[in-house]
């Protein structure tokens, strides 16, 4: 219990200095003392994260790997003893679609941002940025309707079969009774084996 | 009724219509996929065993992981691979509740919370130049109610707020080249002492305050006999150093301001002592260990600085760091290798002769010698300490051992997978009858009603846990033979460990593992490494009785020079059955498509010196080999040098089995303007099914279809650094096609500012490759297909009448055929990993490319949207022949990842095995994790789905034949009553 009210204060003062660090516009381009820049930027995770993407996962990755880096709770990342260049910063979060960020680091304007989304080249203004679109990786089971049963083979089958056995008497109903007649003729003369006749003939001998 | 006809038919064609390729339900994750977990070679190890809360080990490992293990199973709680440029130095664990990391040699330093893994903060570090580096946790330090953490790296000393990672000062030790060998806290105080040396023949020693950052103290002085850069700490004030011939031992202490150096010759203390020794580092009050070949023997320096021997170890020993296990008494371990297990023993620093604890564990299997031992105590009931070890073998297995027994181990050397090849399983032998695996009639109808219940969303959650468990067990899949449609396999996987192991496809389970005897560290073989796998010896359909076997090849060092080894292994049993070191090196080996009598592959081995060597060595492989001497060609690619040679062998052998060789052709980039970065071949076993394309308007186009082709990109020396380095106008991306036979140019295309890195795969008659355009800022990807013209014109029906057409002619890299390019680029969103495409058995299933991306994903990507013939308004003739309108980018759509929600962390490589059922392939993608894949490329056309309900076939078959009988009664009711009126 002790070791709990020891932590409040701790944790009082860790809140506090996010906001401060929220608040102060930390999100640029900073001159090192060395050779090299200092790029700091902060992905923006909807709040919503499920099994799938924590954001201890997210890894922010500089240059298609030359450096990799991970997410602060808050969402801050930062890369340093960058040269000046134009940069191409990638996010790889399982369950969101990031698109990559240019960034230009200009050695001639330190602190300056200029950084833009490669996939709709949509500029930002701070290096600020959240996922085009959530990612989806399973196909989504369908509730059951008559419809996927209908489609299935087995139901094209019976549908098949429902029209042959109602719709065909309709059709022939309408049609020219002469014609009927005729083709009826038609259908005696070459002898088109019908079940019945198909079967008599088993039964007859089975009799016999 | 046309119409009606029609309209039916009309039906029938649009549910045809497919949805994406691939695509799969989350029930359906772990049918026909299976993903595992490593993390590589431990090389450092921390425990985490307090009271409360769950008992874990953090370890950093030769794979650049950090992670955190459950110490009770072995499980991963959590874990992070870091950058390829990022390597770990030092981890440790800071106010119970941090994880630390010291990584890109001391300038990166990260606190992670301990039970999630998530980075806290991250500090950066800098300094003047590079150094050693090196990481204190004081336990009871503390700045303003802050814990101090003291990292010192790039010549500096820091002090970082352990809770949000500021850096509370920073000391600049102003001396060039000062390598730190300890940093130590002197008990009690605020001082912090750091230790180390200049070059190899000064000592230093600072002391700071460890508050305010201020340097009281710097003593330093010239070491007789030089340094050797071993170096033991035995006392806060003592350290010993081996000299640079390691035959002398020199204690310096370091204590009030006075640096005095003794030196006793390790010869005094060790009898019959040659060759060179080594000091272990081992962190014991008062006692240091030397090291002389096999032996480690144990010396402790007293008060007044005198050395005397304590034990000698006759073995080969690991040595554990020290352990507080109460105030002022230290307990260490080592360990050593028997043949059919280890020995443990725990010692007391202060009492030698009594052992805490002495226990000799069992392994069932051979693991090699022991390399690292990490402990930790706990309390047993009884109140005495018990003890448990955490040892790191030479096979990069993990063993937690308690208690005398292994509790866990992991097989971490398949983290580091060098090769893959594929064999089949044996045949299931006539006698055991398949029903007898198979479940009853009954059970199998009982397991399709639920089915049938599940499609009919009628199933409750009890019968969908039943569903999921019979899926899952499904048909056998972990079978130990072969299947009809050749799922079922072996995956022999060679490793960096010099492990061979054999999976299974089925579920993954390691069938069985076999350390190298010829991969292991020996006195005539330094430091081996596994290079290929080749299936040696494959059994005829009708000796199926012999078991098949696989080469490796390797060699005793990193350079191309080493002598090689090779090595053979039966694949159904893992018996190593010979080995061999070889008296030349092996630069490249050549699989030739004969066998000999015995059905062993013939292989051609080139050496450093260009002499192609031939095994297996027999007089029978040489009588099959003449003849067909003078068409083996190879070519060579000199990456630094820029010169591609194209070589034949000489008709005259040199001896027997090795044969001269020839240059025939070469190609020499200009260096001042093209770099290579990238060669890529077609796969030596694929299958081409088709060798004409019919395109849209009743045309065909024949494909170029060439097992010598090579695809080599070279960039602009100054592009061939990384993104950000280089501007457009001065780099540039230049492609080659070229005959390996003929050295002949085929085709050549510059991509004006674009860079690397070039990823690449060769198939059929087309290459795809991966680059970065450095003026969309975008990664980009094209395609090159290569048609023959001169077969075009056998189009004509009078020729072919007439008999004046080729098609009879022998293709050959000699005929030079006219040939005609296409190409196309589009934008593509990832950075990429590796690229595969799929392989099936008869080469008739359209392609897909498999794209491992940056955020180690697997995924499938339809060849026919990397299509030149791509147009954003296709023609009618056209859409019918399935060409996409043509985009500037190609579609990523999620569910066509093949690692679904799953990552193939450290991603390396991507491997396709055709499956004999034609629709499908097998895909292997491996890296820090294995991932292991069924795929369709064109959906399974050729098999039901295995959720494909039988049940519902059956019912509808019996109303079917009950609807027929119905009808037919009720026909002859109505005939009856026609007569009757």
């Amino acid at each position: 219990m002790s070791s709990i009210a020891r932590l409040r204060p701790a944790l009082l003062l860790l809140l506090l200095q996010f906001c401060l660090s929220v608040l102060s516009p930390a999100l640029a381009i900073s001159t090192g003392s060395v050779d090299g820049h200092t790029i700091n930027g902060r992905i923006k995770i909807p709040v919503a994260i499920g099994a799938l993407g924590k954001i201890s996962n997210v890894k922010v990755i500089l240059n298609g790997g030359q450096n990799v880096t991970f997410l602060r709770p808050d969402g801050y990342f930062s890369f340093h003893n960058v040269p000046a260049g134009t940069h191409l910063i990638e996010v790889s979060a399982t369950g969101y679609f990031f698109s990559p960020v240019r960034v230009d680091v200009s050695a001639r304007f330190p602190g300056k941002v200029q950084a833009a989304l490669t996939e709709n080249r949509r500029g930002l203004t701070e290096l600020v940025w959240e996922p085009l679109r959530e990612e989806y990786y399973y196909e989504i089971r369908e509730p059951f309707s008559i419809m996927s049963l209908v489609k299935s083979p087995m139901g094209l089958m019976i549908g098949f079969m429902l029209v042959v056995v109602f719709l065909m008497p309709k059709l022939m109903e309408n049609m020219d009774p002469e014609e009927m007649q005729r083709a009826q003729e038609e259908m005696r003369s070459q002898g088109v084996p019908s079940l019945a006749n198909f079967l008599q003939p088993a039964a007859t001998a089975r009799s016999g | 009724m046309g119409t009606m006809l029609r309209g039916f038919l009309l039906l029938l064609s649009l549910l045809s219509i497919t949805a994406p390729a691939f695509s799969l339900y989350e029930d359906q994750v772990g049918l026909a996929d299976w993903h595992q977990k490593y993390i590589g070679k431990v090389k450092d190890a921390v425990f985490h065993t307090q009271k409360t809360g769950r008992k874990r080990v953090v370890v950093s490992t030769e794979e650049n992981v950090i992670a955190s293990l459950d110490l009770r199973h072995g499980e991963i709680f959590w874990r992070h691979v870091l950058g390829p440029n990022d390597v770990i130095d030092r981890i440790d664990i800071a106010m119970g509740k941090y994880v630390i990391t010291l990584s890109s040699e001391g300038s990166i330093l990260r606190a992670w919370n301990l039970p999630d893994g998530q980075m806290v903060w991250e500090a950066f570090l800098q300094g003047p130049h590079s150094s050693k580096s090196s990481l204190l946790v004081p336990a009871s330090l503390k700045v303003d109610k802050d814990n101090v953490i003291l990292a010192f790296g790039k010549g500096c000393l820091h002090a970082v707020s352990g809770i949000h990672g500021e850096i509370l000062w920073k000391k600049d030790l102003e001396a060039e080249s000062f390598e730190i060998q300890h940093m130590i806290q002197a008990s009690g105080s605020d001082l912090i002492h750091l230790v180390g040396f200049v070059g190899s023949s000064r000592f230093d020693s600072y002391t700071i305050d460890a508050k305010r950052g201020e340097l009281l103290k710097h003593d330093s002085a010239a070491i007789p006999g030089g340094y050797s850069g071993q170096a033991s700490l035995v006392s806060s004030s003592t350290l010993v150093v081996m000299d640079s011939a390691g035959s002398t031992v020199t204690t310096i202490s370091f204590q009030d301001g006075k640096v005095t150096f003794s030196q006793t010759p390790v010869s005094t203390l060790i009898e019959d002592f040659v060759g060179k020794a080594k000091l272990l580092a081992l962190k014991l009050e008062g006692v240091f260990a030397v090291k002389t070949g096999t032996h480690t023997t144990f010396v402790r320096v007293t008060v007044e600085g005198k050395l005397e021997v304590v034990d000698k170890i006759n073995h080969a020993t690991a040595v554990s760091d020290v352990l507080e296990i109460s105030e002022n008494r230290q307990a260490f371990a080592f360990v050593h290798s028997r043949s059919n297990g280890i020995d443990l023993t725990v010692k007391l620093g202060a009492d030698w002769n009594h052992d805490l604890l002495k226990e000799s564990i069992k392994m069932d299997q051979e693991r090699g010698s022991v390399q690292k031992v990490y402990i930790n105590n706990y309390i047993r009931t009884d109140r005495s300490h018990g003890f448990r070890a955490l040892i790191v073998m030479e096979d990069h297995s993990l063993l937690l051992v308690q208690q005398g027994a292994v509790v866990w181990s992991r097989e971490d050397a398949l983290a580091s997978v060098i090769d893959v090849k594929t064999s089949e399983l044996p045949v299931e032998k006539k006698g055991v009858s398949v029903a007898k695996v198979e479940e009853s009639l009954f059970e199998w109808l009982q397991g399709h009603v639920l089915k049938l219940k599940g499609t009919l969303m009628l199933a409750s959650p009890d019968d969908m846990a039943a569903i999921q468990s019979l899926r899952l067990k499904a048909s056998g899949k972990s079978k130990m033979t072969r299947d009809h449609n050749g799922f079922r396999k072996l995956l022999i996987v060679l490793t960096k460990a010099g492990k061979v192991f054999a999976l299974h496809t089925g579920d993954g389970r390691i069938v069985w593992s076999r350390l190298l005897n010829s991969l292991r560290q020996s006195e005539t073989c330094e430091n081996p490494t596994g290079l290929n796998l080749f299936p040696w010896h494959v059994p005829h359909h009708h000796a199926l009785d012999e078991n098949p076997s696989a080469l490796v090849v390797s060699r005793c060092g990193p350079s191309d020079d080493a002598l090689g080894l090779l090595s053979f292994v039966d694949t159904y049993t893992g018996k190593e059955l010979s080995s061999s070191s070889l008296d030349h090196s092996v630069v490249q080996v050549i699989p030739l498509p004969f066998m000999d009598s015995t059905e062993q592959r013939l292989h051609l081995l080139i050496d450093a010196s260009g002499q192609a060597h031939l095994y297996p060595k027999t007089s029978d492989a040489l009588s099959v080999f003449r003849p067909e001497l003078s068409n083996v060609y190879w070519y060579s690619v000199e990456a630094e040098t820029g010169i591609i040679k194209g070589y034949a062998l000489k008709e005259k052998a040199s001896d027997d089995y090795s044969f001269d060789t020839r240059s025939i052709w070469s190609i020499v980039f200009p260096s001042e303007s093209e770099k290579i970065i990238k060669t890529s071949t077609r796969k030596l076993n694929e299958v081409v099914h088709t060798q004409a394309k019919v395109v849209a308007d009743q045309d065909a186009m024949f494909k170029y279809i060439s097992k010598n082709l090579l695809f080599v990109a070279t960039v602009a020396p100054k592009a061939s650094g990384d993104i950000g380095s280089s501007t457009p106008e001065e780099s540039w991306l230049i492609v080659y096609l070229i005959d390996t036979i003929t050295g002949r140019i085929l085709h050549r295309m510059t991509h004006h500012g674009a860079q690397g890195p070039v990823e690449a795969v060769v198939s059929e008659n087309w290459v795809i490759y991966h680059y970065f355009n450095l003026r969309a800022h975008k990664y980009e990807m094209s395609v090159i297909e290569i048609y023959d013209q001169s077969r075009a014109d056998n189009k004509d029906v009078w020729k072919l009448i007439l008999g004046k057409h080729n098609l009879t002619s022998p293709v050959s890299s000699y005929s030079r055929p006219e040939i005609m390019t296409r190409s196309q680029s589009y934008f593509f969103t990832h950075s990429v990993k590796s690229i595969a495409v799929t392989s099936t058995a008869k080469g008739i299933t359209s392609k897909q490319l498999l794209i491992g991306t940056v955020g180690d994903q697997v995924l499938a990507l339809d060849k026919r949207f990397l299509d030149p013939r791509r147009s954003v308004n296709p023609t009618q003739a056209e859409k019918e022949e399935g060409i996409i309108p043509l985009t500037d980018s190609l579609p990523i759509i999620p569910q066509s990842y093949i690692t679904h929600a799953l990552k193939v962390e450290g991603l390396r490589g991507i491997e396709t095995v055709p499956a004999k059922l034609e629709s499908t392939t097998l895909i292997f993608a491996y890296g820090v994790d294995l991932f292991f894949t069924r795929f369709a490329p064109s959906r399974t056309y050729d098999s039901l789905t295995e959720d494909f309900s039988y049940a519902l076939l059956l019912l509808t078959i019996v109303a079917l034949v009950a609807a027929i009988f119905i009808t037919w009664i009720l026909s002859e009711k109505k005939e009856l009553r026609d007569k009757w009126r």
